[in-house]
């Protein structure tokens, strides 16, 4: 089942040029962007571990092309996503999150029906790939 | 809008090309006359970078008839005494490669060993690479590169930030143009020591010295910029300071008129507030007079020195 969080997942997988074209657009906004990568397809796990540091500065968007390529050699069997931050007074958050490397096969998730007190039912989501250790979930190092 | 990025546009290639209606069309005419307005001299260093904008020029309509095979290597090299003026041409490249495609944003990062190297061991390669990114679409500039290999210390981090640069410079030319500038001999001597710099590097360019007459009229100009003139004697005394100027020590040409200018104004200044009681026209506080100039430490130095030899 295809994971579809942040923006344009509904889509087709980006291409590079198309990646490159968003980051671009985050840099002429002013935005600092930052590249994140999961192995916990979780709708709720917002916290992903950073690829190095957030990248303040820049205005082009080639050297993010190339540390994402460089997280994608490491972590290509993870969810890798990049994401904008607008530091401007107001905002001070997150802009902008999307998607940029998913695992070539993805489980999908198991809806859990717990009866609870009364005719109450509780669902719980769970992630089949969840069921490993983290960084063994698909099949990758 | 993703899905046009998606597909770059790849004009068919074309067999015939109006010069003129392209040279016009990326307007490097314009960058290269306001080149030779602002910077006095340096006719070599024009003539070069006319030779450079002419190749990419070339190299670009090339591109388009799909008969260019790789990015051309525009890594350069500027060497030359202090204040002749590398940095203020660099950023004049910038523009010029900016203009004809060659870099996409055209903006310039300027920087020096300390912005390179690390502190301990592991934290070069992240500095490095940060600046780098950073750099991208545009022009690294590094000033006094040569500060960055240290033969004495074997433990020195430059090598590190080097073999960095060399890599990127090489696999990403078509992201990142990198301008090496600093003196001559100790440029010679660093890529000596370091030959992939000198085989990555397509243009070395020699700054000249600025000759008299060319000093004057920087001097001139930079008075100029900021509304002020010398009075006929002063201009003769500034001839005169700028031959005395000349034969001391730590000349560093156009960067030492300007700060014989910063200090000339400062005398005028006190000349000026010194006798309170009168109306002061916008002459007056325009024009540097001759005791302005020849107030200056320089003439004393050259005189007690001359005294010395007599």
């Amino acid at each position: 089942m295809r994971v579809t969080q942040g923006c344009f997942s509904f889509l087709a997988d980006l291409t590079d040029a198309q990646i490159t074209a968003q980051v671009q657009y985050c840099l002429e906004k002013g935005w600092a962007v930052n590249i994140e990568f999961t192995d916990d397809p979780h709708p709720r796990n917002t916290y992903w571990d950073m690829w190095g540091l957030p990248m303040f500065d820049l205005r082009d968007a080639a050297g993010i092309m190339k540390e994402l390529a460089e997280c994608r050699r490491v972590y290509g069997d993870r969810y890798i996503r990049i994401c904008g931050f607008d530091s401007s007074h107001g905002w001070e958050s997150v802009r902008i999150s999307f998607i940029v490397n998913r695992p070539s096969e993805e489980p999908g998730f198991r809806l859990d029906r717990q009866e609870s007190t009364g005719r109450k039912i509780r669902y719980s989501t769970h992630a089949y790939a969840a069921g490993r250790p983290e960084g063994e979930r698909y099949g990758g190092s | 809008m993703t899905r046009a990025a998606a597909e770059p546009e790849k004009a068919a290639p074309v067999d015939a090309i109006d010069l003129r209606k392209e040279f016009e069309a990326v307007d490097i005419a314009s960058v290269l006359a306001q080149l030779d307005k602002e910077l006095i001299g340096l006719v070599p260093v024009k003539t070069r970078i006319r030779e450079i904008a002419s190749l990419l020029l070339v190299e670009r309509i090339r591109q388009k008839m799909a008969l260019a095979s790789t990015f051309p290597t525009l890594h350069m090299s500027f060497t030359g005494n202090p204040g002749t003026g590398k940095t203020t041409v660099a950023l004049r490249m910038a523009g010029i490669l900016h203009r004809l495609g060659f870099v996409r944003r055209g903006h310039v990062i300027s920087v020096t060993r300390d912005d390179l190297v690390g502190q301990y061991i592991g934290h070069t390669a992240p500095k490095t690479k940060e600046i780098l990114k950073k750099a991208m679409g545009g022009v690294l500039f590094i000033d006094e590169a040569y500060y960055l290999y240290r033969p004495e210390n074997e433990r020195d981090y430059g090598q590190e930030a080097i073999e960095i640069l060399l890599q990127i410079m090489e696999s990403q030319r078509e992201d990142l143009v990198v301008i090496l500038a600093g003196y001559g001999d100790r440029m010679e001597k660093f890529f000596q020591s370091n030959p992939g710099f000198r085989s990555r590097i397509a243009h070395h360019i020699d700054f000249p010295d600025y000759a008299d007459a060319e000093l004057l009229a920087i001097a001139e100009l930079m008075l100029d910029e900021q509304n002020y003139r010398f009075a006929p004697e002063a201009r003769d005394a500034f001839v005169k300071y700028i031959a005395a100027r000349k034969t001391q020590p730590l000349f560093s040409n156009a960067r030492s008129i300007r700060n014989a200018l910063d200090r000339i104004r400062l005398r005028q200044a006190n000349r000026l507030v010194s006798t309170l009681d009168r109306i002061l026209t916008s002459d007056d506080v325009m024009s540097i007079e001759a005791g302005d100039v020849l107030a200056s430490r320089v003439f004393s130095a050259d005189a007690g020195a001359r005294r010395d030899r007599a």
